[in-house]
């Protein structure tokens, strides 16, 4: 009789968890929105333009950046973010 | 598979990023066998993954990052030709399997394990052949010098492997230099090229010094300290030829750079290994990626049964 196949899983066999978003703020006035700078290159460039329209539009607007970009965001920063901000934007690069 | 280590199939190896999950001897067992590695070889790819999963290598951001580089893999000590690793003619190509699914499992590992899939977290505009897999030994006994891994603080007798976060290599030509103090001044020319021409100091680079070229040094009796020393002679870069705008190139340095000399590499940020047949006056060139404590750190790690 032959031996039962064994199939081995090559992944961590997780799978995502679900989370709800948070409620989409209807209205800029008065929200405090994050600005998060990965630290390449001219994302300051785009994020001063984008404080500037952001705070035309009645916004509270909080800036950040990240140590470096090669690097996950430090998870202080992340919670940082999270309790302070209701809504986050972050520049990418270059 | 799990022959080939002591160690226990449920012990922890490392955290795999980008998924930050814990990944055991026998899911790497399970990847080494995907990837076509003999059961000797898994220990090496321990080791690497070892080194690979640390905060200094940074092996998210590698994954993450739009350059094409990988961990370049370089195994040092008795190990490589027990497990019949190629160090000599096509050392940084195909045909040996040790060479070619050593580095293969190291990547599988970070793409099944951890989840860092082409397309998601691994946004690399072009990738390169390094992202395959890239794994070689030195050539120890062919070298008049101390080994890449003793130059790194281990003993000679000792099992390593290094990860340097690298692109695939390239071939640096020199046929006609007779003497070591021109064929430094080549490869400091070509090595100025690494990456990029105005890239200075941020990104580290690595040389893998072929026999022939290493006979001119060996006939000038010069050892890996006096080649380093003059080669960081040769390595030095007038800023004012890479300013951004010089050249009519936009790209390069800030202007507070004018009227400096710069080194092409940091202290310690060029790797060098003597690999490759016997015949053919080339080395080669593998260009880093963003170095140090903002980017990724070469780490090496002893191999253990």
């Amino acid at each position: 009789m032959s031996q039962p196949t064994v199939v081995l899983d090559p992944t961590a066999g997780t799978t995502p968890s679900d989370r709800t978003r948070s409620p989409r703020p209807t209205s800029l006035v008065g929200v405090t929105v994050g600005l998060l700078d990965i630290s390449k290159p001219r994302g300051d460039v785009f994020l001063d333009r984008v404080a500037e329209r952001l705070g035309e539009q009645g916004a509270t607007v909080l800036r950040y950046a990240k140590p470096t970009f090669t690097k996950p965001a430090p998870v202080d920063l992340r919670h940082e973010i999270a309790t302070q901000c209701a809504a986050v934007i972050e520049a990418l690069a270059d | 598979m799990l022959d080939g280590t002591n160690r226990a199939a449920d012990e922890v190896v490392a955290v795999m990023p980008p998924a930050l999950v814990e990944c055991t001897v026998e899911k790497v067992a399970v990847n080494a066998v995907m990837a076509g590695c003999l059961p000797e070889y898994l220990p090496v790819v321990l080791a690497a993954l070892e080194a690979v999963c640390t905060d200094e290598f940074n092996m998210h951001g590698i994954l993450a990052t739009t350059m094409g580089v990988g961990p370049v893999l370089v195994v040092n000590g008795p190990v490589s030709s027990r497990i019949g690793m190629n160090s000599g003619v096509n050392a940084l190509g195909q045909g040996n399997r040790a060479n070619a699914t050593i580095g293969r499992a190291v990547q599988l590992v970070v793409r099944n394990v951890g989840g860092g899939a082409p397309g998601g977290i691994d946004r690399a505009t072009h990738g390169s052949m390094a992202k395959l897999g890239f794994c070689f030994a030195e050539d120890e006994a062919g070298s008049p010098w101390t080994t890449l891994s003793e130059d790194r603080g281990f003993d000679r007798s000792q099992d390593v492997v290094t990860a340097f976060c690298g692109e695939a290599p390239r071939i640096l030509v020199d046929q006609k230099s007779r003497s070591a103090d021109s064929l430094v001044r080549a490869l400091a020319e070509g090595l100025r090229a690494s990456v990029s021409p105005r890239v200075v100091m941020g990104m580290d680079g690595m040389l893998v010094l072929s026999p022939e070229h290493m006979s001119r040094f060996r006939d000038a009796g010069w050892d890996r300290n006096r080649f380093m020393s003059e080669l960081a002679g040769h390595l030095t870069v007038e800023a004012d030829e890479i300013l951004a705008g010089a050249g009519g190139i936009e790209e390069g340095l800030p202007e507070g750079f004018a009227g400096t000399t710069l080194p092409k590499f940091r202290p310690g940020g060029l790797l060098v290994v003597h690999a490759g047949g016997p015949a053919g006056l080339f080395s080669a060139i593998v260009g880093g990626w963003v170095n140090g404590p903002m980017g990724s750190e070469p780490t090496s790690r002893e191999i253990t049964p």
